[in-house]
């Protein structure tokens, strides 16, 4: 099908392009077209994004879509709705599935639903280790041959180092990134929030930033010995950005991510025991924020990823200590990082629209996240300062565990649009 | 003043004139207490349902004595009794204990904001009887009810707090309490057990015992919880007797009228010294018997009575 569309008098926002400027984007047979003909442009449909950010297609790196085995939560469909509802056009889904992705056989059976139900973007990843026990190692090879774009066992981490050394080295060899979720589980028993003046106060079992700065200095030490490039995940606490800025000296090959709710959020939030502000890494201190924002200024932190990761509400309306870790945060990604990073730390929208666009491709090697011509046609239009409400209308994903819920923010996503085609607009997933 | 609150959560919100309310209220209730007809009519007709799921002795029975006094009608629950075994949440528990037309809730809970969770989602009153390591103010009340009894006024007074504090809902409760009755607080015991952190609830944080002792007016002891520590936080019971154990030699550091208190249940020749645990500076089994004016005073307030009407019947 011969699909021509022109997305006329926005602001054309590609960092990986280095453009901003107003500009028309041309969209022709599901990819970005340099120019149009003037017969084609006679028949274009034409997309009026006056006073609106024409940019690429979001793409986080870091999604809990809980299909297969826990479809109560979320499906690859009604995740891959909150994704287009939130800007994004890829998503890469993590493998703490029930059973977990540790077989090419579990990759090819998400591969085939996200063909089916998914209409954004779907890339999924792999454990690192049989049924992510931190104990075997997976059969990589396999696993990359069925469409893995990385490796990891998000949620928990690999305690034991001569294992991890070995998947790093083994996980070069086809070119996958290893992400690791930080902590060392051993300073973290029964642990539920950070350790610190409002664990104390609160009574609850604290959990120290130096669980995950542990692991952080670890994965940098064996990925310089190896080579192998290691990305940590939702980096929560101002240590760990110092060992990866010391090492990014080093040029050691880490990466490393951080979520808009810990760059948002602080452990003071949990005053009230409200399990929406239990997450895994859990919130940290002020300065940590802080300095979670100084590393993304300065390229220490490569991107930004939600962990969107849903609960329904009967799981986390409980008593603190029972409650899952985890929120949602795929339709909250934008504007939540556009008031803390632009309105507040005064950091360039160009800016954060590459930690969530080319920047997150790169480091996964998958395509989109520029508008460059005869690239995929994944195109995000917003508008930065228009404000609404998070509502349930307003989340597409199954369940509603986000802390922004009943919430004012500015930033406003107005279309998604997919391979040349819109799956979300003014609030409505086109299906 | 008059009482507003339909719960009682924490210390940490309540005020000094809140605090000194009760404190009023529990004083008349001991008076009743010392007659030879020790019950009144006060909360006659309503159902009060302790919910413990932790287990308990003290308290529960302290709960049930005041109940029975105010000649409320109790039913105790525990947790190895109830559908918690087969995987009811506190919620719905709640509801159906709500839905058998109880009155008020007394909850006991392993999980700090335990009770604070209960009270949004039930609209009877909840007495926080204990939530994990976060508070349990009713011990806080019979606490500083008995402290003012041997020292009139806590302004300025100094008030060790010894052992476990950071796994301690009786510590943090005290801390609160104490602090807004006008005390110098100094929390002290291994560093292990009490971490620097407490400096942010406004107390003096100290691993020395003599400089913790020196002077204090009241030593408050706490057990040392077996039950919540993993084993890293001290090498031994002996070890930590050793070194912060209260016996009659160390007790000389006090003030030479200070009074020793211990929420129970204690554990003999661990943090305390047998015989000083029977000795007249220790002010134990008062607590215990205060532990049950004071919890009258908070279940007639939280049901809607007023401090007058209590004033009135007493003549």
């Amino acid at each position: 099908m011969s699909t021509i569309r022109v997305i006329k008098n926005g602001r054309v926002v590609d960092p990986k392009n280095s453009r901003d400027e107003m500009a028309d984007v041309y969209l022709k047979n599901g990819k970005i077209a340099k120019s149009l003909s003037i017969g084609e442009l006679a028949k274009a449909e034409i997309i009026d994004a006056k006073g609106q950010v024409v940019c690429p297609g979001f793409i986080d790196v870091h999604v809990h879509l809980r299909e297969p085995g826990q479809t109560h939560k979320e499906t690859i469909e009604s995740g891959s709705w909150a994704a287009a509802a939130g800007g994004f056009t890829s998503i890469v889904c993590m493998p703490n599935t029930s059973p977990a992705a540790d077989t090419a056989g579990t990759i090819q059976y998400i591969m085939d639903t996200v063909q089916r139900a998914a209409i954004v973007h779907v890339y999924p990843t792999g454990c690192i280790t049989k049924g992510r026990t931190g104990e075997n190692l997976t059969s990589m090879g396999s696993l990359k041959r069925a469409g893995v774009v990385a490796i990891t066992d998000d949620g928990d981490c690999v305690q034991n180092n001569e294992i991890m050394r070995r998947a790093m080295e083994y996980a070069n060899m086809f070119d996958l990134p290893i992400m690791d979720h930080c902590q060392d589980t051993s300073l973290t028993e029964d642990a539920v929030m950070n350790e610190g003046e409002w664990s104390i106060r609160l009574g609850l079992k604290g959990w120290p930033a130096a669980a995950e700065d542990i692991i952080v200095a670890r994965n940098v030490l064996l990925s310089e010995m190896t080579g192998a490039h290691v990305h940590m995940q939702h980096v929560s606490s101002a240590g760990s950005v110092d060992i990866l800025r010391w090492a990014k000296q080093r040029k050691v090959n880490v990466t490393a991510e951080a979520t808009p709710h810990h760059l948002a959020l602080t452990d003071s939030c949990i005053k009230d025991y409200n399990t929406n502000f239990k997450m895994n890494p859990p919130l940290r201190t002020e300065q940590d924020r802080k300095t979670l924002i100084e590393g993304l200024k300065d390229g220490t932190i490569d991107i930004l990823a939600t962990d969107h990761a849903p609960h329904t509400n009967y799981e986390k309306d409980r008593e603190f200590d029972y409650a899952p870790f985890g929120i949602i945060g795929l339709e909250t990604c934008f504007a939540v990082s556009h008031e803390i990073l632009c309105q507040e730390a005064g950091i360039a929208l160009n800016d954060v629209i590459s930690w969530i666009t080319y920047k997150p491709a790169e480091l996964v090697n998958i395509p989109g996240g520029t508008l460059s011509p005869g690239e995929v046609a994944d195109i995000t239009i917003l508008e930065p300062e228009s404000t609404w409400q998070v509502t349930e209308e307003t989340i597409f994903s199954k369940s509603l565990n986000s802390p922004w819920l009943g919430k004012k923010l500015t930033g406003q996503i107005k279309q998604t649009i997919v391979s040349g085609k819109t799956v979300f607009k003014d609030g409505k997933i086109l299906n | 003043m008059e009482w507003t609150r339909k719960d009682l959560i924490g210390i940490e919100s309540l005020s000094r004139d809140e605090l000194e309310t009760i404190f009023q209220v529990a004083s008349g209730f001991k008076r009743i207490l010392d007659r030879s007809v020790k019950k009144v009519p006060a909360l006659r007709g309503r159902t009060i349902v302790n919910l413990f799921l932790e287990p308990s002795t003290r308290t529960r029975l302290a709960f049930e004595m005041a109940a029975t006094r105010l000649s409320a009608d109790v039913i105790s629950m525990n947790a190895d009794a109830s559908s918690f075994v087969k995987g009811e949440t506190l919620k719905d528990t709640a509801r159906n204990i709500r839905a058998l037309n109880a009155d008020i809730i007394v909850l006991r809970h392993s999980a700090p904001g335990a009770a604070f969770y209960l009270s949004k989602i039930i609209d009877i009153p909840v007495i926080n009887a204990g939530d994990g390591s976060h508070e349990h103010p009713t011990q806080a009340l019979l606490d500083g009810f008995t402290l003012l009894e041997h020292l009139k006024s806590l302004d300025g007074k100094k008030i060790t707090i010894l052992g476990d504090i950071l796994f301690s809902r009786v510590a943090r409760s005290n801390i609160f309490s104490l602090t807004k009755m006008g005390a110098e607080v100094t929390v002290a015991g291994p560093t292990t057990l009490v971490p620097s952190s407490f400096a942010s609830m406004g107390v003096n944080v100290i691993h020395d015992l003599k400089t913790a002792l020196t002077d204090a007016d009241a030593v408050m002891l706490l057990r040392i919880q077996h039950e919540r520590q993993s084993s890293t936080h001290f090498p031994s019971l002996s070890e930590y007797t050793s070194v912060f154990g209260l016996d009659k030699r160390r007790a000389e550091w006090l003030k030479p009228d200070a009074i020793i208190m211990h929420p129970g249940p204690i554990n003999r020749g661990v943090e305390i010294d047998s015989d000083l645990a029977d000795s007249e500076r220790s002010v134990i089994l008062e607590q215990v018997t205060n532990g049950i004016a004071t919890r009258m005073a908070v279940l007639y307030l939280c049901t809607g009575g007023s401090i007058s009407a209590l004033e009135t019947s007493k003549e």
